[in-house]
């Protein structure tokens, strides 16, 4: 109460604070309008380059050498992006892309539950090296360890198979780490009235433990959706037979390669490639910061 | 402990009878832990430390001229050859890869930094501009190769519009082919920069910039004596993964550069460029391993050193 009055006081009739309150009112609509501005110019810089590339996909073949170049496609050619379709084979290309990446994707998520619950919940000799032992992996980049791996998969009859593709990846040690951490933040407690209850291992697993870490199982899918489906060095070198069953990555390549005097089919097929992934960032930001960020910030 | 543990246990649990059985349970335990672990464990074996393995058995051997034919054992000889003389050109790839990291690593990570500050605010639609300044991390090298690629084609881009036509074009220039490769490659790290140093900046205790505020620093020198150094660890993890993976660029040198007759091949030949073609092109295992050796140790230098950082850091903090 008394501190009301005071503020009363103070906004009283006096001309002098009034006066250097709406100075500060605007002096404060100054700083948004400034914050403001410097987001939207920083914000235009970044998406620029997408935006020529959305514009020019659907350019006519004429006009995409036009000077000035045009901000706007006043006539879109959308049939840029069957062609792109049909004739790049873009349609063959991403259901590659879409197998390769959901056999990596959900063969990490098991192993690494799995693994993950045993370094959390289970006691055995040797857990802490071979725990050491997984994070190990990931000290060696897979620029290592492709030349031999390339062998591996010739000599299993694997080349240029959606197993050769994938089977390199089945396992991940941030995927493990990232799981086990998550376990661990489950209460003892939990588990102790689960086992009194006669839960077994595995129906705990199901059905406290996995529920509880959902957050940071969405993270590692999100993580190795997107690390799979981006790959490029992999399925460059793992493919190329006859008919190569290459990713979408390697046939952006094939289309730069086939069609030079058609950018704008080959800027239609980046398009395509990268739609998907926006809609993955927009959908899932909260999940992608959260594994791009587990080894960052202690 | 464990003996704190049993006794808490005992009364409570289903009337433990003592010795065998429980040596039975832990055993139990044990083993379904194992069967746990195994896949991983398999995947891990045979496709990462086989293969790492096998690369030091792999530098030892000459491969033959021609597919097909043995290869033979040359020991040490070859992997002195590789690292010390021009022949193969590791030590050119080693420096132009290391001239790629210092072009691309600190411009990103700066860039990064700068757009953490800006969005570092509570305004209306702030998170717009967080998805957009975030958006280039789910952006492949193809997909940047592509967008980069057109922006700087000699006829289609945007150059000869600003009246920029240099001869030889941009990506075919063998002094200007490396700094294009990079301004497409901080285009692509900076989303990645961008979350990292948001998750420091998110991190760091409001007051100390408060204070700073409240003392009259200038937003100028707020920023270089306050955000920076408190930042410095998140910093120092951006810098040590942005070297990792500028190390490992190849993409979209293959894609923009990796055409045959383009001039500025060799000038832009990074160790894994060079490593792939080595090993794809002149089938010569033997070389391609002992060059994979070296961008595995320099990994290794790189991870030890952000170890040994965050050990002094916390040994400072106490």
């Amino acid at each position: 109460m008394p501190v009301d009055v005071a503020v009363g006081t103070a906004r009283g009739p006096e001309p002098g604070p009034d006066a250097s309150r709406t100075k500060a009112r605007r002096n404060r609509r100054l700083h948004l309008v400034g914050a403001y501005t410097v987001l939207t110019v920083a914000a235009v810089v970044i998406v620029l380059p997408l935006y020529i590339t959305v514009v020019n996909s659907l350019l006519e073949e004429g006009q995409i050498a036009q000077q000035p170049p045009p901000f706007f496609p006043i006539h879109p050619q959308w049939h840029n992006y069957s062609t792109a379709w049909n004739q790049g084979h873009l349609g063959f290309y991403l259901r590659n892309s879409l197998i390769m990446t959901a056999a990596i994707v959900a063969a990490q998520l098991v192993t690494s539950i799995l693994a993950g619950y045993a370094f959390a919940f289970l006691r055995f000799p040797f857990r802490n090296t071979l725990f050491v032992v997984c994070l190990a992996t990931l000290m060696i980049p897979f620029e290592v360890t492709f030349i031999t791996n390339l062998s591996t998969i010739t000599s299993l009859g694997w080349f240029n198979t959606y197993a050769g593709l994938a089977v390199p990846f089945l396992a991940t040690g941030f995927g493990i780490f990232l799981l086990r951490q998550a376990f661990l933040q489950i209460p003892k407690d939990l588990q102790e009235a689960s086992m009194l209850d006669g839960y077994g291992h595995w129906r705990f697993m199901t059905r406290v433990a996995v529920p509880m870490a959902r957050p940071s199982i969405a993270a590692l899918g999100v993580f190795a959706f997107l690390a799979a489906w981006n790959q490029y060095l992999w399925p460059l070198v793992s493919t190329g037979g006859t008919t190569p069953l290459d990713t979408v990555q390697i046939g952006l390549k094939q289309l730069v390669g086939q069609q030079a005097d058609q950018i704008n089919v080959a800027l239609a097929g980046a398009v395509i490639a990268f739609v998907p992934l926006v809609v993955i960032l927009v959908i899932f930001q909260k999940q992608l910061v959260r594994s791009l960020t587990a080894g960052a910030v202690k | 402990m464990s003996t704190a543990v049993a006794t808490l246990e005992g009364p409570g649990g289903p009337a433990l009878p003592p010795g065998p059985s429980r040596r039975r349970r832990r055993v139990k335990e044990a083993a379904l832990a194992y069967l746990l672990v195994l896949p991983a464990m398999a995947a891990f074996g045979v496709f990462v430390f086989y293969p790492f393995v096998n690369n030091f058995r792999l530098a030892l051997y000459q491969s033959p001229p021609v597919p097909g034919l043995p290869s033979h054992y040359v020991g040490l000889h070859q992997v002195g050859q590789v690292l010390f003389s021009n022949g193969y050109g590791f030590p050119g790839s080693l420096l132009t890869t290391i001239a790629f990291v210092v072009m691309v690593v600190p411009l990103s990570i700066f860039f990064g930094l700068a757009l953490a500050v800006a969005a570092h605010r509570r305004l209306r639609g702030i998170g717009v501009y967080r998805t957009i300044f975030s958006s280039t991390v789910v952006s492949s090298v193809a997909v940047a190769a592509l967008v980069f690629g057109t922006l700087m084609n000699p006829v289609v881009g945007f150059l000869p519009w600003l009246g920029i036509n240099p001869h030889p074009p941009l990506l075919e220039s063998p002094t200007w082919a490396l700094p294009s490769i990079a301004v497409m490659t901080i285009w692509q790290f900076l989303g990645l920069s961008f979350i990292i140093m948001s998750a420091g900046l998110q991190s760091l205790p409001d007051e100390v910039l408060e204070a700073a505020r409240i003392d009259g620093a200038s937003s100028w020198t707020r920023f270089w004596r306050v955000t920076v150094p408190m930042l410095s660890p998140t910093i120092f993890f951006a810098v040590v993964v942005g070297t990792i993976y500028a190390f490992q660029s190849f993409g979209q040198i293959d894609i923009l550069i990796g055409y045959a007759n383009n001039p500025a091949r060799l000038h832009v030949n990074v160790l894994v460029y060079n490593i792939i073609n080595t090993l794809t092109q002149e089938n010569n295992t033997g070389v391609a391993a002992i060059m994979s050796i070296a961008l595995f140790l320099v990994t290794l230098l790189l991870t030890l050193l952000q170890l040994r950082f965050l050990e002094r850091r916390v040994h400072y903090a106490r």
